[in-house]
């Protein structure tokens, strides 16, 4: 029974991201719907333009939550992440308190009378006012919840995973001075990485991991036919089974999901009803980004789209 | 279904994929709200929450398709499966039931209830009886191929074996034409159960094979290393300087600005009535680590001179400083070498520039005090890796001396055992006395141990 409940909840989440028009596949839809239900963050890597960051949007889009991103990068630290002292704030209203000091001691016979009043107030300056708080503690404060996008964690240095541990597995963070500030509701996190760098055991550890690599022949399909409704399903059907040989060869970056979108969106720009020589090799920059690439798919343009075609008559 | 997922823990770690205590709960919880039923979305759920890298995900995948391609063992029927002694032939089993009236209709009374599975030629149902015997004889636990005979024999008697033997002898008697027949069944029987036994050795027993293998190389003396052995020897190898690099490597880049300095701040500006122009910041400090390393690559320690070379690269890898000298007869600085190439290419191309000579310590420290003493300072730790046999050279001692003066540490980690020092043209003793450590370093764990203490001071 419970089985029941939960499989339809899969679908759930399938059908709720492809509403924001994000086609997930159905391990994709599994980590999500895990990670909401064991409160887990969810680890996603792959190659650059499967969809990793689009993930994290979605999800903000379809559960109608704010979206917290926090872009990585070398040197990173908690005053940008986390929180940082408004020291400016605190510096001026010292100098505009400086008169209103003496009416707090005024009353103070002693020296020590004095000092005890003034400790009473030196921790006004360390309080809640004076915090400024970056994407982490914001994310921890949203009421409502939302989603925290991490990404491209694998270009912060390895510190930076350590300051992350208290969030990931607690959803809370310790400030020296104010104590320890525990989120209201738990935000859905996703962490994205490229593999620059192996990330940490403790952090993997935190988190569900999940590889999207490039889709399968038919879910691309559908991803395209999702974000490019104009496109005839002959066209759609050729260009994705093209772009599938194309990643069989050994390039410096091979074209995924997003040069996918952008090329099927030439093409119909093009109003081209199917593909052609000519036509591929005129848009074949959309897809390949380096000029030696491009070299080294141009000769076999012709026999990669006579391919695409035959499959599709199986497909 | 627990115990199931438990024994899939184990067969998990069987392939090298990590599975911690906090792992396994977040699997179980994983589990519990996904389901059992719908088996693609289960072995989602296990490699989301199991697998943590690409290459775990397909072991693990690998790994759950060989799991549960095997029948799971059933929890209605233990008992006729198991106890094959009580007399269960008069309340028959449905299964067998339906089943012998279709198998060419032959009287079946006073049988096991084995004998009756195998007659009905039920095969779902002896898969299951084979999964829950199994079960009961604890296969997971098996760990060497030796044990497969004796696992085998405790399966089959949990199913009822000598109850089947029984009604075998007096089959024979009665109706030769079935006990044939059953006597076929039975041989095939022992095959599967062969054959399970195979699938749970493969699924089980990886992780303490390797485990094994690993602990025999890693206590084998690496200079009596066999031809075949070496490969493993050098992934071993590989592993621990992975595992060293994971340990000790830092960041390359720091920030060397920290917190504001308070008081160095407001004593800064006083003059300013402590309104703060100039800050002033807190720096981190840190000990730039500096090791140089001194290789023996003649030939009498040729066969460790691989693995000496190999974890030297490792070490550029996880301290910067690090400064390595080859020498056989005459010394050169192969940094660069190790810094830009491969592993292997390093080696080759060391070992074609100074390799298998007969070794002069001598000279080769000459060659280090003309050259490189000017690399030494008070904070560098100097390795020595070799045998100090110097062909009864001069081994000019008193450069060791020297260079022992000049830095904080010196090394020296020699392959042969301390009976041998001494003996023969061997100087250990002489050159031990400058030395801060001398170590026998002769299998890899000594080897991992040495290097792991001489990095570990620098953190």
């Amino acid at each position: 029974m419970a089985d029941q409940k939960a499989s339809t909840s899969i679908e759930a989440v399938e059908s709720g991201l492809a509403a924001q028009g994000y086609i997930a596949s159905r391990q994709i839809a599994t980590a999500v719907y895990l990670s909401q239900q064991i409160e887990k963050p969810i680890l996603v890597e792959g190659p650059a333009g499967v969809g990793k960051t689009e993930l994290a949007k979605a999800i903000a889009a379809w559960r109608g939550m704010k979206m917290i991103r926090l872009q990585c990068y070398e040197g990173l630290d908690e005053a940008k992440a986390l929180y940082e002292w408004k020291y400016a704030k605190q510096l001026l209203y010292t100098q505009i308190l400086k008169d209103k000091l003496g009416e707090v001691l005024g009353g103070a016979q002693t020296l020590h009378a004095a000092l005890d009043q003034l400790h009473d107030f030196g921790d006004v300056f360390f309080s809640k006012e004076f915090v400024e708080p970056r994407p982490l503690l914001q994310a921890l404060e949203q009421p409502g919840g939302c989603v925290l996008l991490i990404d491209e964690i694998d270009k912060s240095d390895a510190e930076f995973e350590s300051l992350l541990l208290e969030i990931l597995s607690d959803f809370q963070v310790t400030i020296p001075e104010l104590g320890t500030v525990s989120a209201i509701t738990p935000p859905t996190v996703i962490l994205t990485s490229n593999s620059e760098r192996d990330l940490g055991d403790a952090l993997k550890r935190r988190c569900l991991h999940l590889h999207i690599g490039f889709p399968e022949q038919r879910l691309e399909e559908r991803i395209v036919e999702s974000r490019v409704p104009g496109i005839s399903q002959t066209l759609r059907r050729q260009m994705v089974g093209f772009i599938h040989e194309i990643r069989s060869l050994d390039l410096k970056k091979l074209p995924s999901v997003s040069e996918s979108i952008d090329w099927a969106r030439v093409l119909v720009l093009l109003q081209a009803t199917e593909l052609d020589t000519e036509i591929v090799k005129d848009t074949l920059n959309v897809l390949l980004k380096y000029e030696a690439d491009i070299e080294a798919a141009a000769p076999q343009v012709t026999t990669f789209i006579a391919k695409a075609a035959r499959s599709n008559v199986f497909g | 279904m627990r115990e199931n997922l438990h024994r899939f823990f184990r067969a998990a770690r069987g392939v090298g994929v990590h599975v911690s205590p906090a792992e396994s709960i977040d699997a179980m919880r994983a589990v519990a709200k996904v389901g059992i039923s719908d088996r693609a979305v289960l072995r989602d759920a296990l490699l989301l929450t199991l697998a943590k890298s690409q290459d775990e995900k397909l072991a693990l995948g690998d790994c759950f398709d060989l799991f549960f391609s095997q029948p799971e063992p059933r929890q209605d029927q233990p008992e006729a499966a198991s106890d094959g002694d009580a007399g269960k032939g008069e309340d028959q089993p449905p299964s067998s039931g339906s089943a012998s009236e279709a198998g060419e209709g032959q009287p079946a009374e006073g049988l096991g209830p084995l004998a009756q599975m195998l007659l009905s030629q039920d095969r779902n149902a002896v898969a299951a009886a084979i999964a829950s015997a199994s079960g009961a004889a604890s296969l997971s636990d098996i760990r060497y191929s030796t044990q497969r005979g004796i696992f085998s024999s405790r399966i089959l008697d949990a199913m009822g074996l000598q109850r089947l033997r029984d009604d075998l002898d007096q089959l024979t008697a009665a109706n030769p034409a079935l006990a044939e027949r059953l006597r076929a069944a039975l041989d095939a029987l022992r095959e599967a159960v062969r054959e399970t036994v195979s699938q749970g050795l493969a699924l089980y027993a990886r992780e303490e094979a390797e485990n094994l293998r690993n602990e025999i190389l890693r206590n084998a003396p690496l200079a009596r290393i066999e031809r075949r052995q070496v490969a493993e020897m050098r992934a071993l190898i590989r592993q621990i300087a992975r595992r060293l690099r994971e340990r000790y490597s830092k960041p390359r880049k720091r920030q060397r600005r920290g917190h504001l300095d308070v008081r160095r701040t407001l004593r800064r500006n006083a003059a300013w009535g402590g309104v703060p122009f100039l800050t002033a910041w807190k720096r981190k400090h840190r000990d730039r680590p500096k090791i140089v390393a001194l290789c023996d690559v003649s030939g009498s320690v040729a066969q460790v001179s691989d693995f000496f070379l190999l974890l030297i690269h490792s070490l550029h890898e996880v301290v910067d400083g690090v400064r390595s000298f080859a020498f056989s007869s005459h010394l050169i600085e192969v940094s660069d070498i190790l810094e830009a190439k491969s592993p292997e290419e390093a080696m080759a191309e060391i070992m074609s520039k100074v390799g298998f000579g007969s070794s002069d310590y001598g000279s080769s420290l000459g060659d280090f005090e003309k050259d490189f003493m000017g690399a030494l300072t008070p904070q560098t730790t100097v390795i020595v890796l070799g045998d100090a046999r110097s062909n009864n050279l001069d081994p000019r001692a008193d450069i060791l001396r020297r260079i022992s003066e000049r830095s904080k540490r010196l090394v020296w980690l020699n392959p042969e055992g301390r009976l041998a020092w001494g003996f023969g043209d061997s100087e250990m003793p002489r050159y031990g006395t400058f030395c801060t450590v001398v170590r026998q370093c002769a299998t890899a764990q000594q080897l991992e141990r040495a290097v792991s203490d001489i990095v570990a001071t620098y953190q």
